[in-house]
């Protein structure tokens, strides 16, 4: 269905504001340096900015803390995924069992975790291993509750008439459970991977020797404005394409 | 003896016996670990954290500090409900400028605000203005969204029959679309709480004068796992009696307007 010129005619139009909105705000954000005089320790030059985020990509100094994060991250997620599928399919495989974690799984993630981070560091230090411990312990509830929503909550009758069909329990869980849980499970990875992406560079930014977030809250001590705002629209890129990848990835195994 | 066995194996069917029972067990995991298994200077068993209850409330400046994050929480949860109701409104009613702006909205709802978060200090200072700000900031996405997803779903018919039957726009807005969004309104105020919670502990435990964030740096510096423990725990159940309210609110309102 192509869509009517109309329609065609209402999305440029909503482009051509989206793309206003951004230039006025850049305008401004200029102007402002320039013009009105904002103190550059609040607001630095937008040029400047540009210039210190081509010099951050040129010399590659973001390698290093980017590594760190990364490993952090992709340590934390890989606990969180593994613990929280096997957590969460052993709970689903009664009734009884979802009645009684599901709830208690629940009320625990609706706690902002982020308060146990001083117990973290005392536990495990300054150094990636607690974040990796916090991140793991955020992201393990999302994916845990929704394995447990995915097994669990299989329509009654596929199991049934795939056990009478003398399905074998491989067979049943190949052909009928996964296929039915999988997506819900997947959903839960992604939330899972940006609440663990989300709370790795917090914990960096509260308490931490190296990382993305250290770096900022470095150059913010530092009174480098400038190339902290550089760094930081660094960082926001670096996770958007997480994100993306990351939802492209859950789209695709949906279709699988 | 059989007849206590059987009474307890007819209790442990009831979910929410064997949920306190697990809750329970692993209480008394951490009671046992502590004792005997971890350094003290690291961990402390549950019984001493809970006796150490009355010391924490004691600490000279843990109460005042208590009630500022408490009201940093309030302050921060009422502007984020104020400005997602006025902008998801402005945004949501209009068709054009929901295709417009929403993209923008969850473009910004999707960054990680945590990068910013020198940013607010460095505007807003090192004292409650910057936890508020941050609070807000993480608050108030959440409830625009949903808020545009409540207009959103209004079913058109009803708000083509209330304009054929000669209803102005203000008619329009009170009988039609406040109803009908009263329960995407509560599901954005537990949405925003979250994330309000999480904006201002965040900030909180970043830098602090006076605030809890304050404290949790000093007992872990002195390492003091026994009140930082008592205060966590305070913390906790503040958070969890704050998700609470919202959450019955939600269900009560979100059952009003089953049709």
């Amino acid at each position: 269905m192509t869509p009517s010129r109309k329609e065609r005619q209402g999305r440029l139009a909503s482009r051509a504001v989206q793309a206003t909105f951004l230039i006025v705000l850049i305008v401004l954000w200029y102007l402002a340096t320039t013009r009105w005089r904002v103190s550059p320790l609040l607001l630095p030059n937008p040029v400047t900015v540009l210039h210190d985020f081509w010099d951050i990509l040129r010399t590659g100094e973001f390698i290093g803390d980017l590594r760190v994060t990364l490993t952090e991250l992709a340590a934390a997620f890989a606990i969180a995924a593994t613990s929280g599928v096997t957590v969460g399919y052993l709970i689903s495989r009664s009734q009884y069992r979802i009645r009684v974690f599901e709830p208690l799984f629940a009320g625990i993630y609706s706690i902002p975790i982020i308060l146990f981070l001083p117990l973290y560091v005392l536990f495990f230090g300054l150094g990636p291993a607690s974040k990796i411990a916090l991140g793991a312990t955020i992201s393990f509830f999302p994916i845990a509750l929704n394995t447990i929503a995915g097994f669990g909550y299989v329509d009654k009758t596929f199991v049934v008439a795939a056990r009478s069909m003398g399905a074998s329990d491989y067979q049943l869980f190949r052909h009928v459970l996964m296929p039915a849980a999988l997506p819900i499970i997947l959903s839960g990875m992604r939330i899972g991977f940006t609440v663990a992406l989300l709370s790795i560079i917090g914990s960096e930014t509260i308490a931490s020797l190296a990382g993305l977030g250290h770096r900022i809250v470095h150059l913010a001590e530092g009174m480098e404005i400038a190339r902290m705002f550089a760094y930081i629209v660094f960082v926001v890129a670096i996770a958007m394409i997480l994100n993306t990848c990351v939802s492209v990835l859950e789209a695709r195994g949906k279709r699988f | 003896m059989a007849s206590t066995a059987m009474a307890l194996r007819r209790a442990m069917r009831r979910p929410w016996v064997a949920r306190v029972a697990v809750i329970a067990l692993l209480f008394c995991l951490w009671e046992i670990a502590a004792r005997w298994f971890v350094d003290p200077m690291f961990l402390s068993p549950p019984s001493r954290v809970f006796m150490s209850l009355p010391a924490v409330f004691e600490t000279r400046g843990v109460p005042a500090a208590l009630r500022l994050t408490f009201w940093e929480l309030a302050v921060a949860f009422a502007l984020s409900v104020v400005i997602g109701l006025v902008v998801g409104l402005a945004v949501g009613l209009q068709p054009f400028a929901r295709k417009s702006f929403m993209p923008i909205i969850l473009l910004l709802y999707g960054t990680p605000q945590v990068t910013i978060l020198p940013l607010f200090i460095l505007y807003f200072g090192i004292g409650p203005a910057s936890k508020i700000a941050f609070g807000v900031s993480h608050g108030f996405f959440p409830i625009i969204v949903v808020i545009v997803a409540g207009v959103q779903n209004i079913k058109p018919i009803l708000l083509t029959s209330a304009r054929s039957m000669g209803a102005s726009r203000w008619q329009v807005l009170r009988h039609v679309i406040f109803p009908h969004m009263i329960p995407s309104f509560f599901a954005g105020m537990r949405l925003g709480m979250t994330g309000v919670l999480l904006g201002v502990l965040l900030a909180e435990l970043y830098v602090s004068t006076a605030g809890i964030g304050h404290f949790t740096t000093l007992f872990t510096q002195n390492f003091d796992p026994t009140r930082l423990l008592g205060l966590i725990s305070v913390l906790a159940a503040m958070a969890i009696v704050l998700n609470e309210i919202v959450r019955r609110a939600e269900v009560h309102f979100g059952r009003w307007h089953a049709d």
